[in-house]
């Protein structure tokens, strides 16, 4: 446990290791095929479902294998408390902008890496310039909007007033049941 | 040899790469004790520009007390997906250098102005929207629900409602209408 936290806390090696992580991110993301407009475009038109099959596949692995972590003190949750006006209006600006861009900010960079320049110059200057204009009006918004309607707790278990082991298992049964009928259904 | 065929293949089963993306993700909380994400790299870079424009500003700026702009670990994750990324396209050799992606060009033609007009308005969008919701598709659609997120799983949803509401008007309304 020394060790790790001696890794977590070296500012060095973090930033050799966000690059490294950078890079097998990059990588898997573009073997998936979802650093491609089309393959984006699709997914939100609802023809092809590459997208959805990578993430849900991404939480179906992760989620068993986190809560292993968290339980052996080797992972800590890192969830904030959530609101409606943070999330499901910040969540329906970005949906826009993921239709209008084609991309999101982690595909984006992978369009870029494979030669897609208007992920480029459209794209992560847009987000520059985005991010920008969130922070120049953080301070209206931090104690307005962003804090109305907060959720009643952080979790999915406490939520749903189970054990986390029965929700992840509920959860994986939708999840790998939702991809079967993809499958079956042809998309 | 079989591994160097998968990393040549020009793609792979999306449930295969996402697995894989399952398990970076939780190697990124075991190691960096950080969701992966990628919207605060662009917090941080807007903020290390800001800084050579005007540094006394920017740093009286309360969004970049709260996220320090610095090169760091969260900092790093962007030029990492670019190499990664284009390491991947190279060895298939898919790597190609477009203005116009090929369905964008389909329906509204190939003007590289409308095209990276409309890109630079999305990642605008995109850009204020991850940062109001306080992550992105995999930060909060992947991290976050990995967590059991509440807050993740709801915003992730809305990226898609979203997502789909947009993208049916461009090409289903919008599109329709041109051709």
């Amino acid at each position: 446990m020394t060790s790790l936290a001696w890794i977590r806390n070296n500012r060095r090696t973090q930033i050799v290791l966000g690059f490294t992580i950078g890079i097998c991110f990059g990588f898997l993301l573009q073997k998936s095929g979802v650093t491609d407009y089309g393959v984006i475009e699709n997914q939100l038109l609802l023809v092809d479902f590459t997208v959805l099959k990578m993430m849900l596949s991404a939480v179906i692995v992760g989620m068993i294998v986190f809560q292993i972590l968290k339980q052996w003190g080797f992972a800590n949750l890192h969830a904030a408390h959530g609101t409606l006006g943070s999330n499901v209006i910040g969540g329906l600006i970005f949906g826009a902008g993921f239709a209008l861009l084609g991309y999101c900010p982690g595909t984006v960079a992978g369009a870029v890496g494979t030669g897609a320049l208007d992920a480029l110059f459209g794209g992560m200057v847009g987000m520059l310039i985005g991010v920008g204009i969130f922070a120049g009006f953080y301070p209206s918004l931090k104690d307005g909007i962003l804090s109305q309607g907060p959720f009643p707790v952080v979790t999915v278990p406490e939520f749903l007033r189970l054990n986390p082991w029965i929700t992840i298992f509920i959860l994986e049964v939708c999840m790998v049941g939702f991809l079967l009928l993809l499958e079956y259904a042809g998309l | 040899m079989v591994v160097f065929g998968m990393l040549t293949q020009v793609s792979w089963s999306p449930y295969i790469a996402g697995a894989g993306i399952g398990l970076l993700s939780c190697l990124a909380l075991v190691l960096a004790d950080r969701p992966l994400g990628c919207s605060t790299a662009f917090v941080k870079a807007r903020g290390l520009i800001g800084k050579m424009i005007n540094a006394e500003k920017t740093e009286r700026m309360a969004y970049y007390r709260d996220i320090v702009p610095r090169v760091d670990w969260a900092f790093m994750i962007i030029p990492g997906i670019i190499i990664g990324a284009l390491l991947s396209s190279l060895l298939s050799g898919t790597f190609h250098v477009t203005w116009v992606p090929a369905l964008w060009g389909s329906v509204f033609g190939n003007n590289v102005v409308l095209r990276v007009g409309a890109a630079l308005i999305g990642g605008i969008l995109l850009g204020i929207g991850a940062r109001w919701a306080g992550g992105c598709t995999s930060g909060h659609g992947i991290s976050g629900s990995i967590q059991l997120s509440l807050a993740s799983m709801i915003t992730a949803t809305c990226f898609f409602i979203g997502g789909i509401i947009v993208a049916m008007l461009l090409y289903r309304v919008i599109g329709v209408g041109l051709a």
